[in-house]
């Protein structure tokens, strides 16, 4: 039987009087990494908020089979973790203290720094090539760079569950490899990661793909099965292909309309 | 410059300052016969200095402690102002304090022309009381019209609207009871004049409770600095943070206004001039805009004291035009070196 990170059952959300998710059912197995993909507006960050217990829902959501909304925020927090889309707060604070910030849900306000907490930021720090940024500024850095280390800052928190909403944002082709082999350490070592990208190659390296539309869930399935790759070239409206070249599957522009 | 070395300076910078105001009076600087002050206060014998003793226990030192007690919960209430709003610009009066202060100092005073009843009222609750009321109560109406702490922006409005309806109003009233326009104006240009040992007592008191509870939440403010989401999904809960955090800038400005009047640009600055010097979390800036606040004001009332004598100048005044000067100064040497590092990038 299939261990599950997440469930999320008859989940509606609304935002603004706007209904953005739809009676969702959904699971997420634990220790895959699933990522979401759909056009702009289908309510993909909206759904890892909601799954983050950040906005409000109807519906059930359960982490580990425990009800999301009847946990303490602490006791979430130290089971999952969120990375936002549009982060661009803490400019003036040094890297290292950013990344130790993802360790304050296992230390609490009232707690101090132990050496597993310097431990999992040096590992974090490593695995996102930001040690040599440790002592500058967050805001001297560039936009990739504080993305990494933002990244560095989900990684240090060594939670099961991590949500992460586009974080290959402003990263450079080599960087979104580094960040490709992190994700696939932390799926390697049991957690679940759940990923919004609009980087389609990247979306496919993963175990399995959530595709959504409309604030609906069109599809669900193994990333490497072909009914898969016919559902996102439905989605985006037959406008991308998906092709196998080698051993690996790319995503190419249609420019002519398909009839 | 590492936090720490900051603080042993400015704890140095206040221990010289607290010596230096023993020796300015109303004649401006004076030097002491040590070897007669120690003798009347070790030996009793009497002279001339033991008057000099009675003035420097009984009215220099309070005066000095309360300046730098005051100083330093405007320049706590700063950094915790900074940080919760996310906002550099932000300043310990900007949920409406020193607008009900100030209302309720021109009700007292005007109520006094009108009715006898409220001199006993002034006797029982003082200036200070009435201040202090004023303070809490313009804070209380903030968060009501801001419908809760869920939203700093929703706060900050509120803080501006209740700042200007109560300033309007202590308005209407200066011009219905002109004969305290004076005393008001007194008020709002700020005096550590009368500062004695119960003031000294009120002031040393709210900072033992506010700095405690402003240190443990500091690690909160670091993490809010990522952003009201991010800080949310490290599983701080906001709204209860949020509450303690005003609750705690509330006492310390309401307090610290309550005793000296509004005093201008504490609390904006310490934070930045902090900031200048070192790049602290939260935990350290606290700590470090309190004892910044405090020296600010400490080295204010001396110079107040000193400058004109045996004439007084308005504390708040010089607070602003020594913070004032010493930000410009900060702002342009940080943009001198951000031109040059953008040369050396180029």
């Amino acid at each position: 039987m299939k261990n599950i990170a997440l469930r999320a059952v008859n989940m509606s959300a609304t935002l603004s009087k706007r209904l953005i998710l739809s009676d969702l059912n959904v699971d997420f197995t634990a220790g895959r990494w699933i990522s979401i993909v759909g056009p702009n507006g289908a309510g993909k960050s909206t759904l890892l908020k909601a799954l983050a217990g950040l906005i409000p829902f109807e519906g059930e959501v359960s982490l580990f089979e425990k009800n999301l909304s009847s946990l303490p925020p602490r006791e979430r927090a130290q089971q999952l973790a969120w990375l936002a889309q549009d982060e661009t707060g803490a400019l003036d604070m040094r890297v290292q203290d950013v990344v130790m910030l993802g360790r304050l849900p296992m230390q609490g306000l009232l707690g101090g720094i132990t050496a597993q907490d310097s431990a999992a930021c040096e590992s974090a720090m490593r695995q996102t090539q930001t040690t040599e940024f440790a002592n500058r500024l967050l805001g001297e850095l560039s936009a990739g760079q504080q993305q990494r280390v933002r990244l560095a800052r989900a990684l240090a928190t060594r939670v099961k569950v991590l949500l992460l909403d586009e974080p290959l944002a402003n990263l450079d082709p080599p960087h979104q490899i580094d960040w490709l082999h992190a994700i696939r350490a932390q799926v390697k070592s049991g957690a679940t990661v759940i990923s919004v990208l609009h980087e389609l190659p990247m979306a496919l390296m993963a175990d399995e793909m959530l595709i959504m539309q409309g604030g609906r869930i069109k599809y669900q399935g193994a990333c490497s099965e072909a009914p898969t790759h016919r559902a996102v070239e439905d989605v985006f409206e037959q406008r991308v292909r998906v092709i196998r070249v080698e051993d690996h599957l790319a995503v190419i522009p249609r420019l002519t309309p398909v009839s | 410059m590492k936090p720490t070395t900051l603080a042993v300076w400015l704890i140095g910078a206040a221990l010289l300052l607290a010596l230096l105001g023993l020796q300015v009076g109303s004649d401006g600087f004076e030097m002491l016969n040590c070897k007669g002050l120690v003798n009347c206060a070790f030996l009793g014998l009497q002279s001339a200095d033991a008057a000099m003793l009675q003035v420097m226990l009984d009215i220099r030192l309070p005066r000095g402690l309360g300046a730098w007690g005051a100083g330093a919960l405007l320049g706590l209430s700063g950094a915790l102002a900074q940080g919760l709003f996310r906002n550099p610009l932000a300043d310990p009066f900007l949920l409406g304090s020193a607008s009900g202060a100030t209302l309720g100092v021109v009700i007292l005073l005007a109520a006094l022309g009108i009715s006898p009843m409220a001199l006993s009222a002034l006797q029982s609750i003082g200036l200070t009381g009435a201040a202090f009321a004023g303070a809490l109560a313009a804070v209380s109406l903030t968060l009501i019209l801001a419908q809760g702490v869920g939203s700093p922006l929703r706060l900050l409005l509120a803080g501006v609207v209740v700042g200007v309806v109560l300033g309007a109003l202590s308005s209407l009233l200066l011009t219905l009871a002109p004969e305290v326009m004076l005393a008001v104006q007194g008020f709002m240009l700020g005096s550590t004049s009368f500062l004695g040992w119960s003031a000294v007592a009120v002031l040393i008191a709210v900072l033992l409770i506010c700095l405690p509870i402003a240190l443990l939440a500091s690690r909160a403010l670091d993490a809010l600095q990522l952003g009201d989401a991010a800080a949310q999904s490290l599983g701080l809960q906001l709204p209860a943070i949020r509450l303690v955090l005003i609750a705690v800038i509330s006492l310390a400005t309401g307090a610290a206004v309550a005793q000296t009047g509004l005093i201008a640009f504490v609390g904006l600055a310490s934070p930045h001039l902090v900031r200048g010097l070192c790049r602290p979390q939260h935990r350290a800036l606290i700590l470090l805009s309190a004892l910044c606040g405090g020296v600010l004001l400490q080295a204010s009332d001396l110079l107040a004291r000193g400058l004109a004598a045996p004439r007084e100048l308005p504390v708040g005044v010089l607070t602003a035009v020594l913070g004032g000067a010493y930000l410009l100064w900060l702002m342009r040497s940080s943009a001198k070196s951000e031109a040059t590092s953008h040369k050396e990038m180029l």
